[in-house]
């Protein structure tokens, strides 16, 4: 039992990012795969629920619960909301376009090529001198990771904030005219 | 493959997370690119964001500066006002044409 205990203390934080990278990774290629947009939604709530327990492994306990409820909770309903909106018998059965999958394919690629060229070349540069520590303390005394980035948000990025809150009510008039029926 | 090569596979660092986050914003884009489903179009877009929040997050973590949390908070705001009204588009544009397809949509096309 003890060796269980001492196994996981070792390499918990490893088995922990690669299973919740697997299942991000596996929601991510079953949103562009599945030809029911409903599946796609679904596959869509793993990857959003990974990814919040990737963000809980490097050390952003807030921002995860907050992913996990504005993408898992909002989003995620604003989403299944609108597929059964429109209903979904009627949208085409031949909805892929097989010709100009192998291009998208190649650019994603060329893509993904030339950021991780790009990504490695600059790596040897960047410090890694940070302490996790700091994510959760403020003024000097450990309070935990929300009211540090509380502080963080309200004492230096107040004005940001509120252009935010003013954003979210652009766009939610955006949505009520857009949706509204003539 | 030598032993230091595998505890650098194991030692799960930042690197790992910019992997990791490349690759989702890489099948996103595919799915950006290839798919005509204007539904599945905005979710491969969510799917780009959450992986530039997790490169954001994995940088907060290795400098041990909350500004790439607080960063990541308004692209999530971002995000959610984008899926508002991109689905209220996508409403708007189904009452007119009666179908999700973006090809349908072609009237600017020279």
């Amino acid at each position: 039992m003890s060796f269980l205990a001492g196994f996981l203390q070792e390499n918990g934080a490893a088995i922990l990012f690669y299973l919740f990278a697997g299942l991000s990774l596996a929601g991510a290629v079953g949103v562009v795969t599945w030809k029911s947009p409903m599946n796609g939604a679904l596959s869509l709530l793993v990857t959003f629920l990974a990814v919040a327990a990737l963000f809980l492994l490097r050390h952003a306990g807030f921002v995860g619960i907050v992913q996990i409820f504005v993408y898992g909770g909002g989003i995620m309903v604003l989403f299944l909301f609108v597929i059964m909106l429109v209903n979904l018998n009627r949208i085409e059965a031949s909805e892929r376009v097989w010709r100009q999958t192998p291009w998208a394919l190649l650019l994603s690629l060329l893509f993904v090529g030339v950021v991780g060229v790009i990504a490695r070349a600059n790596w040897a540069g960047v410090s890694t001198a940070g302490s996790a520590e700091r994510l959760r303390t403020f003024g000097g005394e450990v309070v935990g990771n929300p009211q540090a980035l509380g502080q963080e948000l309200f004492r230096h990025y107040l004005l940001p904030f509120e252009i935010a809150s003013l954003f979210l009510l652009v766009a939610m008039i955006g949505a009520v005219v857009l949706g509204r029926r003539e | 493959m030598k032993p230091s090569d595998l505890a650098s596979v194991w030692n799960v660092g930042t690197e790992h997370y910019l992997a990791l986050s490349l690759m989702l914003f890489g099948i996103g884009l595919f799915g950006v690119i290839n798919r005509r489903n204007l539904i599945t179009i905005l979710m491969s877009i969510e799917l780009m964001l959450n992986a530039v929040n997790l490169n954001l997050v994995a940088f907060s973590y290795q400098r041990g500066d909350l500004l790439g949390q607080v960063f990541t908070m308004f692209t999530i705001t971002v995000a959610a006002g984008e899926a508002a009204v991109g689905l209220g588009i996508l409403l708007a544009m189904f009452r007119l044409r009666q179908t999700t397809r973006v090809d349908a949509a072609q009237e600017l096309e020279g």
